[in-house]
């Protein structure tokens, strides 16, 4: 017993060593030698400075002028108030299917689509629009959900509709190698095409 | 089903058919102490440890001293984790400069990731130094998984005949020739496709709208790859895989399925070739095979169907979409889920919470049985749990002494099997029961309806099958449910696998007996159909009331469009 405990100790040691730290900092060199962009945060650089990763979604709901994500429902870590796009808080609402807030929840980002878009109806919402993901960072919407917003963005920022439907035609992402998952628009990378559309001598290195 | 879901579906489910084979034998080369392509960077590493620890690679303990060591070594990590988790404080890499963690949450949170568990009560991106994450929590998602597989070993090699192995000896080799070098790939494949790998401090980003967005980063790539390898399910952040950090497209969404699936599926290519008994591993497979099938169906359909409440109100489409990421597509988010509740890995692409009933139906499933292929080892031991049930009720109806591999199934092997076998529903109903029946366990529910009681018995059937998904609205930070999960997952870690453990040896030093044409066949459709119904069978007789409570009866009120408040 008591051998097999010191043989347990001694095992423990050696494999922490190759395990946690070996593998680690092995694993972190390799990554800042051949995928340096990736292994930082990939970041998105808007007149010299990091603005954004661009797996990570965020918040532009409460900017009429830009296009909007998906709902979040992050909440802060300190007040435990709505924070939406909080990457420190990562989560989803949870909310189950016959929860009579989740159709509230629903009902109300419907409402405040029909508000703020001339000309919209209801059966032209992706339902990928009113629903909040898992994350809460998704960064991702469908390009018929940027589309929808084209009146909004057009009355808000004087760019015709034409030309904005024409910039989000030039997002579209296509599926991983041309099959996996759906085409979509990231909605940072989107979101900062418009602001250099605006700002003409922004540059996005 | 749209063509990004079919060819989604047939890369995961062919990747890992394609390496069954290759991966089960190459298994079996390792542990048979053949020579393989790794001996030459792996043997001085191998014997330098082997010399400290003074043990010889082919020396043999009883199942006793096998159990001992096994529970003895997870007894270390859970200490050492939980000091450590204590005075993280105090440790290096720490940039955010997170505080000790209490000590209850360092209990639930070392027990829980001790027993390859990974049940999270804590969100990681704001609670965890670096150095808990890689040192401490990632360290246990190398090791636990491979402690598990090593008692998988020992089983296989006591029914087939042969001496039950020396647990350090095998929990090296799982590490040195399985879990590292696949880590090793697996992480390199995660940062290529965008997920970071550093250890520099958190980015403080000023965005368009002039807010300041804090994104966590870390040494997420490698974490994931043992992550998914081991079938730990511990995420790096609260949303697990859901979170585009940790698992940012399509591809790394396929890569991390098929990650889980890749040891648990050739540990049973394996055993047929450690028992020389090819076809009869062809029909556990076959029968795994269909319940992950089943439960893939189950959790695509109705999802892509949607939930009809929401339906009602005309929006574009109809897929549920709540609590899910929409760069992995339906299709991908099913067969991540799917796979992640066969193989008990615990980590979720999407909020188990908002799933429709019917697919949390399919969760559960995956975790009452936990022999969908399960965790390595230790799904193939409760899979031979449920064979040797069944050939011992054909045994009864037919009037013959059961034989299982030749050798027969007395009372000592029934009763020690019964024991592993009904371990389960008592953890989760007494469990549940005790949480449903105190105002500390009715506190943490936060669905209205029959979901709530669906949320309460995910957090018990999880920990008690080391999966650790939870449907998140549970209140798991509360005290009672850290205590009562923490202790649920260390019984039902350590008392079926020991009593399995006892099993093998006790079938170890039985004599053969010789084949007849009155043995039962256990290589043919017709055991695939046997087992596969007795598997059924046994569990809806224990869970089907509780599931009528919940899922079933959310179920039919979801589609007469009834709402809960």
């Amino acid at each position: 017993m008591f051998i097999t405990l010191k043989r347990a100790v001694i095992v423990t040691v050696l494999l922490w060593i190759i395990l946690a730290l070996g593998f680690t900092f092995v694993m972190v060199g390799l990554g800042q030698v051949f995928f340096p962009n990736q292994a930082n945060g990939s970041l998105v650089m808007l007149d010299g400075r990091p603005i954004a990763d661009r797996h990570v979604g965020q918040y532009f709901g409460n900017r009429l002028q830009y296009f909007w994500g998906r709902p979040s429902d992050t909440v802060s870590l300190t007040t435990g108030k709505p924070d939406p796009y909080n990457a420190l808080n990562s989560g989803p609402s949870n909310e189950g299917p016959t929860n009579a807030a989740l159709l509230a929840d629903i009902q109300r980002r419907i409402a405040l689509y029909l508000k703020t878009t001339p000309g919209l109806t209801v059966h032209q919402i992706p339902i990928s629009l009113v629903e909040s993901s898992g994350s809460g960072l998704d960064p991702d919407i469908t390009v018929p959900s940027a589309l929808i917003q084209v009146p909004r963005v057009a009355r808000y920022t004087g760019l015709s509709q034409a030309r904005l439907r024409q910039l989000v035609r030039s997002q579209v992402l296509p599926p991983d190698l041309g099959v996996f998952g759906p085409s979509r628009i990231n909605v940072v990378l989107l979101n900062v095409a418009l602001y250099q559309l605006l700002h003409p001598q922004a540059s996005a290195k | 089903m749209t063509v990004s879901t079919v060819v989604t579906w047939l890369v995961v489910i062919g990747g890992l058919l394609v390496l069954l084979k290759p991966m089960g034998t190459y298994l079996y080369k390792v542990f048979t102490f053949q020579p393989t392509v790794l001996d030459r960077p792996m043997k001085p590493l191998e014997n330098g440890i082997f010399r400290l620890l003074h043990v010889s690679r082919d020396s043999n303990m009883s199942a006793v001293e096998y159990g001992v060591a096994f529970v003895l070594t997870n007894m270390v990590w859970g200490i050492m984790a939980y000091t450590l988790l204590r005075i993280q404080g105090l440790l290096p890499f720490n940039p955010e400069h997170f505080g000790n963690l209490n000590a209850r949450l360092s209990f639930n949170t070392a027990a829980s990731f001790v027993t390859n568990t990974n049940w999270q009560a804590y969100s990681g991106e704001n609670t965890m130094s670096y150095f808990s994450q890689f040192a401490v929590l990632q360290f246990l998602q190398f090791v636990t998984p491979a402690s598990g597989a090593a008692v998988g070993l020992a089983f296989v090699r006591g029914i087939s005949g042969r001496q039950l192995g020396n647990f350090f000896v095998d929990l090296t080799l799982v590490l040195t020739r399985v879990l590292l070098p696949l880590a090793v790939i697996f992480g390199l494949i995660f940062m290529a496709l965008g997920v970071p790998e550093t250890l520099a401090p958190y980015l403080h980003l000023k965005t368009l709208t002039g807010q300041i967005q804090i994104v966590p980063r870390g040494p997420i790539a490698g974490w994931e790859a043992i992550e998914h390898l081991g079938q730990n399910g511990g995420g790096f952040t609260n949303a697990n895989s859901a979170n585009p950090l940790e698992n940012p497209s399509a591809l790394t969404n396929i890569f991390q399925s098929i990650a889980m699936g890749l040891v648990p599926v050739a540990f049973f290519y394996m055993f047929g070739l450690f028992t020389g008994r090819k076809r009869f591993a062809w029909t556990l497979i076959a029968v795994a095979g269909t319940l992950f099938l089943t439960m893939l169906a189950m959790i695509y359909f109705p999802e892509a169907a949607g939930n009809p409440i929401v339906n009602a109100l005309g929006l574009s489409g109809h897929a549920n979409m709540v609590g899910k990421e929409l760069r992995f597509g339906m299709g991908g988010t099913a067969i991540f889920e799917t796979s992640t509740m066969a193989f008990t890995t615990g980590s979720v692409a999407a909020a188990n919470d908002s799933f429709l009933p019917i697919p949390g139906l399919a969760f559960f499933l995956g975790m009452f049985l936990n022999m969908v292929f399960g965790g390595k080892g230790v799904g193939l031991l409760n899979m031979l749990m449920f064979v040797i049930l069944t050939i011992f009720l054909m045994g009864l109806m037919v009037g013959r002494t059961p034989e299982f591999l030749g050798k027969k199934i007395e009372a000592k092997e029934v009763s020690l099997t019964a024991v592993a076998f009904l371990l389960h529903p008592l953890l989760i109903l007494v469990g549940s029961a005790i949480a449903v029946a105190t105002p500390a366990g009715m506190a943490g529910v936060f669905n209205p309806g029959p979901h709530g009681l669906s949320e309460i018995l995910y957090g018990f059937t999880s920990a008690a099958a080391n999966n650790g998904s939870a449907m998140g609205g549970l209140g798991a930070s509360l005290p009672f449910y850290e205590v009562a999960l923490g202790i649920v997952v260390i019984l039902g870690r350590y008392a079926s696998i020991v009593a399995m453990l006892l099993v093998g040896e006790s079938l170890l030093h039985k004599k053969a007996v010789p084949e007849t044409s009155g043995t039962m066949r256990t290589d043919t459709p017709l055991f695939w159909g046997v087992l596969l119904g007795s598997i059924i069978i046994l569990n809806a007789l224990t869970f089907f009331p509780i599931m009528a409570l919940g899922p079933l009866a959310e179920h039919y009120l979801l589609m007469t469009h009834h709402l809960f408040t």
